[in-house]
């Protein structure tokens, strides 16, 4: 049950599955390798996991749809995601998500026309010191008021800048760039 | 404010390096504890008093003794750095400015056990901390920190960095291992008990970041320099995670036994805006609350906070100001816990969705009287009645807050008027 999609993912998976005693163990990260592919999880990407670690395919659908950061759908280029817990509600996450409703003119969840832009709420993303937040796809974004969250997303809108995990590095410039810096006293 | 123990090197340029690392003077602690055995280092950890940091507060050394070596089987160590309990942003830190000190935690901590192979199991939503980490794991490696005869020495140990996927449940232990064992991270029923059956069946022990980060320390300057500081029963220092409506928010390292208001007033910068305080959490959102008139004498620190009716649980302090409507406190965290339950256990994934309903309809000022003792009865049907401690961690927040503001509810349930400071969007607009 192999597919040329994830031919390219091999050797990485093959990597981490030997990293641990028992390859079931590797269903999560080979989930991630599946999203980084497809934009989400797929069926075809459920069945590469299946056919590498052994597990039954609807093991492998069940933790893909246990754990939230495994998207069912796909998600837009740049996917922002508003913490809602207490402590960035307190200083005005309320605003944040309002913006972006507002600006992409989008319900949470959906997708605009262009692919480019997609927003949800989600629950306390441990940046509570620097609230309200958000996150960009994996870069954080903190201590943000609508002003500022205004020139970031035009910022990304010009600059179409890679926010994945991979190249977590200062591509927003200006003092924008979301890689977290705790505020450390 | 006081002596700094984890935060000590996290300004440092070049920290998160291997050799930033051993010149602020890393690596003194891992060497001196693979000279000891290590019946030795767990008899030095105890003496230590050193307490899980993760929440509970359970002595480490005591925890380490319950592993058993001889079983034949392997032994694992799992570091904890979920991190996910709303208001708790500390791990994060070290991971990020000075992920080599877990590190040589982590190793301290495996020869003591006599474990050969760990996994750090870090939050999926920590890319950041993620990235600082596996740099600084691929370089130990490179070093002879991490692998074959550690430093020179006969003790060799494999490290394995775990992320997550955005899932609270596994911040609890067993949750956590049934996750890394590729499955829904669901708690297991206890016991058995991780120390004897947990990994693949096998004897583990998990411990939270910032447990694991101060063993350096207890080996380079000795468990008595450890002791020595923090109260009689809560040694050592803490780190406190400050957030909400304060000047300053951010982390701190504290001595345990610090005054609680100091803390507000001096660490913090005082509540912000000129405002008045109304309330604080001071241990991440399961825990109770304080009103502003109870935090006098109350000093950060596990007996302390104990005597007040609450704990210091992850340490995660959150601070309210006189504009926060405690019903939309209330709601907010109901709506998280309703969110987070796993799915397992009927009191809880029903019961969180009906406490965060009941919350949600006094809020918008269609609360009807008996509403109240409704969510008290259904807490007190979820507490006790669930697989592990989730459904406690539910009902505290909604009956401390109720408890503590019971006119606010109340005039809401009888005005029947709408929140005027709605914390979330869909409430606001
Ligand atoms: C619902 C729930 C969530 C938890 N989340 C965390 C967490 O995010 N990080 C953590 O270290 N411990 C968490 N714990 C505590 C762990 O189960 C465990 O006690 C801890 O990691 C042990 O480490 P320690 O002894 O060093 O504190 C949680 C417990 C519960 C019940
Ligand atoms: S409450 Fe928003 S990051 Fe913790």
């Amino acid at each position: 049950m192999t597919d040329k999609k994830f031919d390219v993912c091999e050797k990485r998976a093959e990597e981490i599955i030997a990293q641990y005693p028992d390859k079931h163990s590797a269903v999560m990260p080979l989930l991630y390798l599946v999203q980084e592919q497809s934009g989400c999880i797929t069926e075809e990407g459920i069945l590469w996991v299946s056919g590498k670690i052994d597990m039954a395919p609807v093991h492998v659908r069940e933790v893909a749809t246990f754990y939230t950061m495994y998207y069912k759908k796909p998600v837009g280029r740049f996917h922002f995601q508003v913490c809602r817990t207490l402590s960035c509600a307190l200083r005005g996450a309320r605003d944040v998500t309002g913006y972006l409703k507002e600006r992409f003119g989008l319900e949470p969840g959906e997708v605009s026309l262009n692919g480019l832009w997609s927003y949800e709420e989600v629950e306390c993303l441990g940046s509570c010191g620097t609230a309200p937040m958000c996150q960009v796809n994996d870069t954080f974004f903190e201590n943000l008021t609508v002003e500022k969250l205004g020139r970031i997303v035009d910022r990304i809108e010009a600059k179409k800048p890679n926010l994945k995990l991979s190249v977590l590095r200062d591509e927003m410039g200006d003092g924008l760039q979301g890689n977290p810096k705790s505020e450390v006293i | 404010m006081s002596k700094k123990i984890l935060l000590k090197n996290v300004h440092n340029q070049g920290q998160a390096t291997f050799d930033g690392y051993v010149n602020s003077g890393g690596l003194l602690g891992l060497k001196k504890a693979l000279k000891k055995d290590p019946k030795e280092v767990i008899e030095e950890v105890k003496n230590s008093g050193l307490r899980g940091r993760g929440g509970a507060g359970f002595p480490t050394g005591v925890k380490w003794g319950f592993v058993p070596r001889d079983t034949g089987k392997p032994v694992y160590l799992i570091c904890n750095a979920d991190e996910s309990e709303p208001g708790t942003f500390k791990d994060r830190v070290i991971m990020e400015r000075d992920p080599f000190l877990m590190i040589e935690g982590m190793i301290i901590a495996a020869y003591a056990l006599g474990s050969s192979l760990s996994f750090i199991y870090v939050r999926g939503e920590y890319s950041y901390p993620y990235i600082k980490t596996l740099e600084a794991i691929k370089e130990a490696y490179s070093k002879g920190m991490l692998g074959k005869n550690i430093l020179g020495s006969n003790f060799s140990h494999e490290m394995v960095l775990h992320r997550g996927a955005g899932a609270y449940i596994c911040g609890e232990e067993t949750g956590l291992i049934n996750s890394l064992e590729g499955k829904k991270g669901q708690p297991r029923i206890k016991p058995p008990f991780p120390a004897v059956k947990g990994l693949y069946g096998c004897p583990t022990c998990v411990n939270n970041v910032e447990t694991l980060a101060v063993l350096p320390f207890i080996f380079s300057e000795g468990w008595e320099a450890y002791a020595a500081l923090g109260t009689e029963k809560s040694k050592g220092t803490k780190l406190i995670s400050a957030s909400g409506h304060i000047n300053k928010p951010g982390v701190y390292e504290i001595e345990l036994g610090y005054p609680l208001k100091e803390f507000l007033e001096v660490e913090c910068g005082g509540v912000w805006k000129g405002r008045k305080l109304k309330a604080v959490i001071p241990g991440g959102s399961s825990v109770p609350v304080l009103r502003a008139d109870e935090i006098e004498k109350v000093n950060l620190d596990y007996e302390s906070l104990r005597d007040a009716g609450t704990m210091l649980g992850s340490g995660g302090f959150i601070v309210l100001d006189e504009t926060a409507d405690m019903v939309e406190v209330a709601r907010n965290l109901a709506h998280f816990y309703a969110h987070e339950s796993c799915g397992q256990c009927t009191p809880c994934r029903e019961g969180g969705h009906w406490v965060e309903k009941v919350f949600t309809r006094i809020s918008k000022g269609r609360g009807v009287p008996g509403d109240m003792e409704l969510v008290d009865s259904m807490c007190s049907q979820i507490a006790g009645h669930t697989i592990c401690p989730f459904g406690d961690a539910l009902v505290t927040p909604a009956q401390s807050l109720m408890k503590k503001f019971p006119e606010e509810f109340k005039d809401r349930i009888l005005n029947g008027s709408k929140s005027t400071n709605p914390l979330n969007y869909e409430l606001g607009h």
